[in-house]
């Protein structure tokens, strides 16, 4: 009996073992990252990405010439071995590896990333990708002396070109698969909408790590189409999703507090969170209002009298920092660090106001012909850290005497309001910034532009201090070098910080969720925060996760 | 029994009701485009607040959106397409709204059948138990349970069914239990007490015997009057919760299309949800008259 | 009145009287921000503790009871007097307009209602203050949610159509409308006032729904809806079981009014 018990709990220990050897060198490379997607992919072809969540697959499968490294925010080579800009900006000549295949096997030479940049710049597509090239008008000149060379020569100077170049993954010129097949580590396998999309690794990527072992390590990644955050959350306390890429403030607490190991704060990323006042001059307000939301005065003793520290200790848990201008801290390059930094003074906002015309009875502040002030701030529906942000905004200036309204409305209304009817007063809304580089801002600061928010599309700029940016802008993007664009930006952020046109409020951190079954991640402050290096992570071993999924 | 010339007349009502239905539908289709049509944020897009876009592509945006612009042709055209069978393209989704409908369908459909199946099973269960035991501590408990769910928000049973990891259709089936139980209860003891069913239980007769001879076929028509009523119901419950579970059915697909304002999805969600719960009241007030007029 | 209608109706009195004096009940406004004490848990200063501003959560409780109690009835009154209409009608006048009054019941019932809710809320000018806001939220649910009603008024309308006082009247050259006023519609009376408080907990439940969507009261506002969103998040529940008293505050309401109320038909 025993010695029949001894043999099968031996057999059962020899077939258990090899399971777990190769559980164990599983854990070396292989497996399958799995993790969420909050919408549906719009599109695979990396020319017309805009969402994010194409951007998310582009950034996977996508092969690039240049490749930003998100932790050193420096530039590395891609598919390009060297490069040189030249001609201030206008042209930028490549040097590319030899002997790469796209994941179909198609040869990629220098036709492939001529062919690229053509439809790219076809005046026909409207892309952001394209646009953030088009610097002037005219075609691009693109010539190939070589299958390993390419010079690409834009109408106007283009102002951080290389960096550009992050966002342009590289099209098969002749390949059967057109966009399906890719030069990046990994290539879409199958995608069942409205249920997940599967990426296989690409056998043909050209990148080795260190020690001359092809990379990515992964199997397949897993993207899962999760629109709920909380259902998202639940799934990774579960083990079946292995990162959440961006979390928020208090659903990062709720993971802390369970997992301090899966969850990574990476410090202040380069979004904000800003409040604006409608100043456009044929909007439906009354012109009482619209001359407080032209005084500069007005402005500044507003952002003086929100407790910003406050914001971010409640409602962001303490993981945001105050702002003050458009450039995050994060961003160490363009970050004009000689700003002063935000101030909560409601005596001084007081006194501002006082200077501007306005009297504070003790509980009410009127304006100099008597009209109470009072105005109404809308926001974006289900967001509750702006929802709390408006309700603590609310009670600081009803210190000061003004009364402010919340209005939530659903995005469509809301964006309709703030680019097409003009009918709101003040505005709170994030930004989200993908480019280190604020030329990717030029929208926002010409004052002739789509996005220059408090009163875009003006024929000429409707004060100084506007026409003083929209030279600035001018001038740093036809600027040879990065030392004179950025004593530009310096010069745009000390105007922001006098005029207040948009009340900076708060930088969220950059929070991501990452299962300690995950080997290498190192989470960064830019996006992809959590799987910038997906190439290189590993799958290991992990209890809470069971069987590797 | 039902006499067979009444089968011809049936057919034609049947069919009557059909194309009023579908009509009726149609209508219902229209009516959600032009509200959608003329909603504020029609037209708009998120992406217009993105500053990578130049100017000219903004502008190419706008005219794109512009095609939309007429109600009338729109009218038109959706109408001849969908003799066609063809449901248009998704604005927000870039898809043809058919696949979409296909592939969602399905989804909502087995959560509702299986949350109607499992809400009717339970709702009758209990009520044929409360109604062999018809004991006071019974009852009260019985009643107590179906209050509580009653008075439970269906977003809360929702995310009660995320939090607790239990498929969309219980969610649903909690939902609709507490409307069926009391009604069913009270279709049942009202069959209980008739003269004739008190007559044979005085007589002796076995409890199974009445329950199937006597009191099912006199409750019979309102319960399949219930039963169109029920899906009615499960088909309008499963919408939102589906939107908060996040299941991949028609309820997710019709809040994602309401918030981007999605005129050829909401229009087509609208016109399939109308059919069913129309055609679910329908066949429900058929089969109960068509029982009605056949019994004895 | 059986005991357990009359208990159910002694908690509904007394919730409302407490509704009704919550102002002074209230240890600080629902709006003022303690903000050294976030997420707090009870404590003499605040019985019920605080939300995640550091507003006290028992005054937040007693205003959005109010809220929600008080506008309830509203919209229930609104949709009754709807239904009441609309089925009256149908049923006396019978054929073509009582098919189509149906059919567009049960069609209004396929629409994307959410849909509406939020155009109505996109489409009210901003400066409309908060509880007038509130009031029309309501009211949009009044008008939306008749359907409910109108079959089984429409029903009994219909019986009431064949009874011999009808006839005679008929008979007599009485107008339809003064058929419908004088002699159908206080035949029914005794319908309305059961469909009328049968609404109320159900126009609870959505207003409550509607708020955990985001789409009803909005904020600082309490309500219970808005109030149950911090229900989300589930695993601190158990740290903090305070957070469930707006559900149950809820289910206690809702149960009492269907105790209190005559058994419903399905009706919805």
């Amino acid at each position: 009996m025993i010695r029949r018990v001894s043999v099968v709990l031996s057999l059962a220990i020899a077939f258990c073992c090899p399971a777990f050897v190769a559980a164990q060198s599983a854990g070396q490379s292989g497996g399958e990252l799995h993790f969420c997607l909050h919408g549906e992919p719009k599109t695979f072809n990396p020319l017309l990405v805009e969402d994010g969540q194409s951007e998310t697959i582009r950034y996977l499968t996508g092969g690039v010439l240049i490749r930003l490294n998100r932790q050193t925010q420096a530039l590395e080579p891609g598919l390009a071995v060297s490069w040189k800009v030249s001609e201030g900006g206008r042209k930028i000549s490549f040097r590319l590896r030899t002997g790469l295949h796209f994941s179909d096997g198609t040869p990629f030479t220098s036709e492939d990333v001529a062919y690229t940049m053509k439809a790219l710049m076809d005046p026909q597509l409207h892309s952001p990708t394209g646009d953030s090239f088009r610097s002037g008008e005219g075609q691009i000149a693109v010539q190939t002396p070589s299958a390993d060379t390419i010079v690409v020569t834009f109408p106007a100077p283009v102002a951080g070109l290389e960096r550009l170049f992050d966002q342009v993954a590289i099209l098969s010129a002749h390949s059967p698969k057109k966009e399906m097949a890719v030069l990046g580590p990994f290539y879409v396998a199958d995608y069942n909408p409205g249920s997940y999309v599967l990426l296989q690794r690409n056998t043909n990527y050209w990148k080795k790590d260190k020690e001359g072992k092809p990379v990515p390590y992964l199997d397949s990644i897993r993207l899962d189409i999760q629109r709920n955050h909380d259902i998202e959350i639940l799934r990774f306390r579960r083990g079946e999703i292995h990162l959440i890429n961006s979390l928020d403030a208090d659903l990062f607490d709720r993971l802390q507090k369970e997992s301090p190991a899966a969850a990574h704060d990476a410090g202040p990323s380069l979004d904000s969170e800003q409040l604006w006042f409608n100043q456009v001059p044929t909007a439906a307000l009354a012109d009482y209002k619209k001359a407080w939301f032209r005084s500069t005065e007005f402005r500044k003793a507003i952002s003086l009298a929100i407790n910003r520290a406050d914001l971010s200790r409640i409602v962001y848990a303490g993981h945001a920092r105050p702002a003050y201008g458009p450039i995050s801290p994060a961003n160490h390059f363009w970050f004009n660090s000689a700003l002063p930094a935000p101030q909560y003074d409601s005596a001084a906002a007081l006194r501002l106001l006082a200077r501007a015309g306005f009297r504070f009875d003790g509980s009410t502040l009127r304006d100099g012909l008597g009209n109470r002030v009072e105005f109404t701030v809308i926001t974006s529906t289900g967001n509750k850290p702006r929802e709390q942000m408006v309700a603590m905004i609310q009670q600081d200036l009803s210190q000061i005497g003004i009364k402010v309204n919340m209005v939530t409305l659903d995005f469509p209304s809301l964006i309709e309001r703030i680019t097409r009817t003009f009918d709101y007063e003040a505005c709170l809304l994030g930004f989200t910034n993908s480019d280190i580089d604020p030329n990717s801002q030029m929208n926002v600061w010409l004052s002739s532009a789509e996005n220059h928010q408090w009163n875009p599309r003006q024929s000429k700029p409707a004060t100084a201090w506007e026409a003083e940016i929209d030279r600035l802008m001018q001038t740093q993007a036809s600027a040879t070098s990065d030392k004179k664009r950025k004593a530009d930006w310096d010069r745009v952020q000390q105007i922001v910080a006098e005029q207040q046109p948009f009340i900076y409020l708060i930088n969220r951190d950059a929070m991501s969720a990452i299962s300690p079954a995950v080997i290498g991640s190192a989470p960064s402050v830019l996006d992809p925060h959590a799987f910038w290096n997906a190439d290189v992570l590993r799958l290991g071993l992990d209890p809470s996760l069971g069987a590797q999924k | 029994m039902i006499e067979i010339k009444k089968f011809p007349s049936l057919f034609r009502l049947a069919l009557r009701r059909s194309v009023f239905l579908v009509c009726l539908g149609l209508c219902g289709a229209l009516v959600s485009a032009t509200l959608v049509r003329f909603a504020p944020g029609y037209g708009v897009e998120e992406r217009e607040l993105d500053p990578r876009w130049s100017a000219s592509s903004v502008e190419a945006l706008r005219r794109q959106q512009a095609l939309h612009q007429g109600l009338p042709s729109f009218y038109f055209h959706y109408l001849s397409a969908l003799a066609h069978g063809d449901f248009g393209e998704s604005d927000s989704l870039k898809r043809p709204v058919r696949d979409l409908l296909r592939q969602r369908l399905p989804v909502t459909g087995s959560s509702v059948l299986r949350g109607l199946g499992l809400a009717w099973l339970s709702a009758s269960l209990l009520a044929l138990l409360g109604l062999i035991s018809r004991g006071w501590l019974f009852e009260a408990s019985a009643m107590a349970f179906n209050s509580l769910l009653l008075s439970l928000p269906s977003a809360v049973v929702a995310m009660l069914a995320v939090h607790l990891r239990t498929p969309v259709f219980f969610a649903i089936a909690v939902v609709v239990f507490p409307r069926l139980y009391s009604y069913i209860r009270n279709l049942l003891l009202r069959a209980y007490d008739q003269p004739h069913v008190l007559a044979a239980r005085a007589r002796g007769v076995g409890s199974h015997v009445i329950l199937c001879r006597h009191v099912l076929p006199l409750a019979a028509p309102p319960l399949l009057a219930l039963l169109g009523v029920s899906f009615a119901i499960s088909f309008g419950a499963a919408i939102p919760i589906e939107a908060l579970c996040d299941s991949p059915g028609l309820g997710q697909l019709a809040w994602h299309a309401a918030l981007g304002r999605d005129l050829p999805l909401i229009v087509n969600v609208t016109l399939v949800v109308s059919l069913v719960m129309l055609a679910a009241n329908f066949f429900a007030d058929l089969a109960g008259r068509t029982i009605a007029e056949g019994a004895p | 009145m059986k005991p357990l209608q009359k208990v159910a109706a002694s908690i509904l009195c007394v919730i409302f009287v407490l509704t009704v004096v919550a102002t002074f009940l209230m240890p600080a406004h629902y709006a003022r921000q303690f903000r050294d004490i976030p997420n707090a848990g009870p404590s003499t200063a605040h019985p019920l503790g605080t939300d995640a501003l550091g507003r006290d959560s028992l005054s937040r409780l007693l205003y959005g009871t109010r809220v929600s109690l008080l506008l309830a009835p509203a919209a229930a009154l609104l949709s009754t007097l709807i239904a009441a209409l609309l089925g009256s009608a149908a049923g006396l006048l019978g054929g073509w307009f009582e098919r189509i009054v149906l059919a567009a019941t049960d069609l209004s019932l396929a629409l994307p209602w959410l849909f509406l809710l939020l155009v109505v809320r996109a489409l009210l000018p901003l400066d409309v203050p908060p509880l007038v806001s509130v009031v029309i939220a309501f009211l949009m649910m009044g008008l939306l949610g008749w359907q409910a009603s109108v079959r089984v008024i429409c029903a009994a309308a219909r019986g009431v159509r064949d009874s011999d006082f009808l006839l005679l009247a008929r008979s007599s050259g009485c107008k339809p409308v003064r058929l419908l006023l004088r002699h159908v519609a206080p035949n029914l009376r005794p319908l309305f006032y059961a469909q009328f408080f049968i609404s109320i907990p159900l126009f609870i439940l959505t207003e409550a729904n509607l708020s955990i969507l985001g789409l009803g009261v909005m904020e600082p506002m309490p309500s219970w809806g808005n109030l149950m969103r911090g229900l989300e998040d589930f695993s601190a529940l158990s740290a903090n079981p305070w957070r469930l008293v707006p559900l149950v505050l809820l289910v206690i309401v809702v149960m009492c009014f269907q105790l209190v109320l005559p058994s419903q038909e399905v009706t919805q």
